[in-house]
């Protein structure tokens, strides 16, 4: 009764702590030193440009290894600043910033979420593409079951997993498998990216459509397989300012960061396209 | 019964090593009954104890609380396990038996009625477990409970019985396996004063329709010597008495046992009608001994005077002090310290005459017929 | 434990002033909070605001007017079926190898008790996904014993119904456990024995004398079992994966709801809700009225 609903809506809160965990154990380095530090910001010393302060990033969870090192490059280059990342699902970070969670940037890994922002009127000017992210075939390492293209996924006796439809990566597979005709059951919709990620990795599932950042995080725990009709399905990740942001200058100045030469080339390495 | 002929009847003493016995006779078939040595260790504490007893025996142990003789009873039923010694019922081995194959019944001592059955089928549920049919089992139940005058309550749950209603149920259900062994714990200790006497008086019946073997548990002297044909008194886990209730009551061989039989008791070294006491004074006695004895004399024969008597009879006089007083009835119990510790029995009024308070110097007095001595 | 009352068997109406007995019945409406004292009764208003709280404004803010829509989705009854078919299978499951489980912790004395105690408790603290993820490193297809089930038998539990029914089982079981341990900690262990001097095996006095003596804490257990399991959403999704109509719990939906419809998770949430209530209200009034 009431006990059981406390612990359901308990069981939402610990989804985030949980789906750390999972990350860790999946070697996909993944954990809260995001989060870490943030206390100690103060607005000591400023630098040469006289960008200053603390600057806070809700950014997408497929984001985490490139904006972590963005980050650091960022406080290098200007003494004094500091930047606090939030990881998460950007549907939960969207629902986070319109219910008034103090942040300055906004990366989402999908335009609709960003929308969410947007209509609620959170954005400061449009939000831009800063990179694109691309389905691939995620299969067990050495690719097994000689998996070559989409098609093969259909397979009767081969264990796919997708991301659930609710979620970007589930739409856009969904949107590659209608655009070329085909008709994909998997064993299941899985939560999040990583969650269908990891089920190859721990294989569970012999091949998962994902993206292909996270089949480069994986490393050679998973065999990544490229398919055209992933162009189709292109998934944009829009970045913006933020209304409610306090140091609008610093906040200014980690976008541009992203979307610069130096920021496209980290991110480029961690698998993104360029937009 | 009168005492006599139970001991005549009575406790099989066979090569059992150990202390001093009563005047048992060996009788009976030899391999007939009980024949244990009991010995169960647990940390520091060590029960040894020999019993036996023949079919139709009753056999009380008796003794103070933590002597052992729960255990004891416990051991018999397969409870505890025997950490050294034997245990034969009618010549059968039962040493590694498990509780549950042993031909034996326990009245617990706060009964232990399953408190989801009816009386009815707290009484079956041993027939039941004894491969009876669930039909065949209510019928043998049926059957005890009218033995106990039970019938009536047949369909209730333990929680609606009285006391005694309880203690009648535990006992047809632990009679309705037909056990070679019933044992008893404390049978009376959970009832009140005056439904004890009834159940007492009941329970003694349905001892004496007992075919087999019963070992009781009891504090309680008088319940261990209305029920027992024999007595056997532990402490500190070993025996320390045993023998029909009237010689252990006339004999006591521990303070404990004295106290219980409401005796005082010394012990000393007897030169003629002399007595000198290990500890204390000498008492002047009526038996004429040598050697090491026990001198016995009830509370109820000491007199107490304010002041030195002169002229009295009494061979025995010591000057004590009171230290505490006791009621019991209409009567009192006085404690007494000084040139000899004992207890003394007289009546409130005289009490009152002697303005008797704790810290009061008494003179106590003591005929030499009233005493009894005995070798130790 | 049985206080004796005084002998009186001919007094008629005599049992009824009785007392004594394991379980004391209670008058009705005694204990009420006439004269609570004041430090315990505001504590235990907050307390109960702050479990209530939340619930009402989910009422609140419940989609009333599209409630009707969303409930109609044949994929929402889907879910709730097999929310209630895969929960009460993970009861059964738990009720079957838990109370055996609570018996050995409780009666029996072996070396290293207390740590298989803690290992019993593990799943309580461990979080939901983890110990979907170590479900399927033990029973997975390539799990420590899950290679050998698909070897051999050929079954493999990850992706189906019967997985849910494992990942449920595995963190609601420990609450059956610890409350029936607790039970038969304080049940009286020289029932058994008297039993046991009856002639009854060991298992015979458990079945026909412990386990009707713990049957309350059975049931309250396999209630707070059942209610684990029902919410179970960490576990189930990580070792069974998410599918409509196999997998797929109400948990499952209302979380994936959420991601897109807030308003059609909170509805469903709901749903989830009354029928727990329900369930648990009615297994109350039955309980009550048989003890």
């Amino acid at each position: 009764m009431t006990r059981t609903a406390r612990r359901n809506r308990r069981m939402s809160q610990v989804i985030g702590v949980s789906a750390a965990a999972l990350l860790a154990l999946s070697a996909c380095s993944s954990s809260d030193s995001g989060s870490a530090g943030a206390s100690d910001a103060s607005a000591s010393g400023s630098a040469p440009d006289g960008i200053s302060g603390e600057v806070t990033v809700f950014a997408a969870a497929s984001l985490k290894e490139s904006f972590t090192a963005l980050g650091e490059q960022f406080e290098k280059k200007n003494p004094g600043t500091k930047v606090t990342f939030s990881f998460g699902g950007s549907d939960a970070l969207a629902a986070s910033i319109t219910g008034g969670a103090p942040a300055d940037v906004f990366a989402s890994a999908s335009p609709k979420t960003m929308k969410i922002v947007t209509d609620a009127g959170g954005a400061s000017g449009a939000p831009a593409t800063f990179v694109r992210n691309q389905l691939e075939i995620a299969t067990l390492p050495g690719n097994p079951d000689k998996v070559a293209s989409l098609k093969d996924l259909t397979a009767a006796d081969l264990k796919v997993v997708l991301c659930d439809k609710a979620v970007p990566c589930g739409a856009a597979a969904q949107k590659a498998l209608d655009a070329s005709r085909l008709k994909l059951t998997p064993v299941s919709y899985e939560e999040d990216v990583k969650a269908a990620l990891n089920k190859v990795v721990l294989k569970e599932a012999d091949a998962a459509v994902v993206y292909q950042t996270d089949v480069k995080a994986a490393g050679d725990k998973v065999e990544g397989v490229k398919f055209p009709e992933s162009a189709d399905a292109v998934n944009d990740y829009p970045i913006a300012l933020l209304k409610e942001s306090k140091n609008t200058d610093a906040a200014r100045a980690f976008i541009a960061l992203v979307q610069s030469a130096q920021g496209q080339k980290v991110l480029g390495a961690a698998g993104f396209l360029n937009p | 019964m009168t005492d006599a002929e139970k001991t005549a009847r009575g406790a099989v003493a066979r090569r059992a090593p150990g202390p001093v016995r009563g005047e048992d006779a060996r009788s009976g078939p030899a391999d007939a009954g009980l024949d244990a040595r009991l010995v169960v260790e647990r940390g520091a504490f060590r029960l040894d104890v020999t019993l036996s007893a023949a079919p139709g025996d009753v056999v009380a142990l008796l003794g103070p609380n933590g002597a052992g003789k729960t255990t004891a009873l416990r051991a018999l039923a397969g409870l505890v396990a025997l950490t050294d010694g034997h245990l034969r019922l009618d010549g059968a081995a039962l040493d590694r038996t498990p509780p549950e194959a042993r031909p034996v019944g326990v009245v617990f001592q706060d009964y232990l009625l399953f408190p989801h059955l009816t009386a009815l089928d707290n009484v079956a549920f041993g027939p039941r477990c004894h491969g009876a049919t669930k039909a065949g089992a209510r019928a043998l139940a049926a059957e005890w409970l009218e033995r106990m005058d039970l019938t009536a309550h047949a369909g209730a749950k333990p929680r609606r019985l009285s006391g005694g209603q309880a203690q009648r149920v535990a006992l047809a259900r632990a009679l309705a396996t037909r056990p070679r062994l019933l044992l008893l714990d404390e049978p009376l200790a959970a009832l009140d004063a005056r439904t004890r006497l009834d159940v007492r008086a009941q329970l003694r019946r349905h001892l004496a329709d007992f075919e087999a073997v019963a070992v009781l548990v009891t504090h309680d002297p008088l319940d261990a010597m209305v029920l027992a044909d024999r007595l056997v008194v532990i402490e500190d886990g070993g025996i320390v008495q045993e023998g029909s209730p009237t010689h252990v009551a006339r004999h006591p061989r521990t303070d404990y046992i004295a106290h219980l039989v409401g005796l005082n008791l010394y012990r000393g070294r007897a030169e003629g009608h002399t007595v000198r006491l290990d500890a204390g004074p000498a008492i002047t006695t009526s038996e004429d001994l040598g050697g090491p004895v026990f001198v016995a004399f009830p509370p109820s024969a000491v007199t107490l005077h304010r002041d030195r008597p002169t002229g009295s009879s009494a061979r025995n006089l010591w000057r004590c002090e009171v230290a505490g007083l006791e009621t019991h009835g209409d009567q009192i119990r006085a404690a007494l310290t000084g040139e000899l510790a004992l207890a003394a029995d007289l009546t409130t009024v005289a009490a009152a005459e002697l303005d008797l308070h704790p810290g009061a110097t008494v003179w106590a007095a003591l005929k030499a017929a009233e005493t009894h001595a005995y070798p130790a | 434990m049985t206080s004796s009352p005084p002998d009186s068997p001919d007094r008629p109406g005599a049992a009824d002033t009785l007392t004594g007995g394991p379980r004391r019945r209670r008058a009705p409406g005694s204990g009420g909070s006439r004269g609570a004292p004041l430090p315990l009764l505001l504590p235990a208003l907050v307390g109960l605001a702050f479990l209530v709280l939340p619930l009402v404004a989910l009422l609140v803010r419940a989609p009333w007017r599209s409630m009707p829509d969303l409930l109609t989705s044949s994929e929402v009854w889907q879910a709730l079926r097999l929310s209630l078919v895969c929960a009460t299978a993970a009861t059964a499951v738990s009720l079957v190898i838990g109370v055996p489980l609570a018996w050995l912790l409780a009666r029996v004395e072996f070396p290293g008790r207390g740590v298989v105690r803690a290992l019993v408790t593990l799943p309580l603290v461990l979080p939901p996904v983890v110990g979907g993820v170590a479900l399927l490193m033990a029973l997975g297809r390539n799990g420590v014993v899950g290679q050998w089930l698909d070897a051999w038998f050929g079954i493999t539990l990850p992706f189906t119904t019967a997985g849910v029914v494992v990942a449920e089982a595995f963190v609601a079981m420990p609450f059956l456990v610890i409350s029936v341990e607790g039970t038969l900690r304080a049940a009286d262990p020289r029932y058994e024995e008297a039993a046991t001097t009856l002639g009854a095996s060991r298992f015979t006095a458990f079945r026909r004398v412990t386990l009707p003596l713990i049957a309350p804490g059975v049931a309250a257990g396999a209630v707070l079992a059942w209610a684990r399991a029902l919410g179970e959403f960490g576990a189930t999704i990580t070792f069974a994966g998410n599918f409509p109509g196999r997998t797929q719990t109400m948990p499952l939906a209302v979380y994936l709801a959420l991601q897109s419809d807030p308003e059609a998770a909170i509805a469903l949430s709901l749903v989830l809700l009354a029928v727990s209530v329900a369930v648990l209200a009615g297994l109350r009034d039955r309980w009550m009225t048989a003890s």
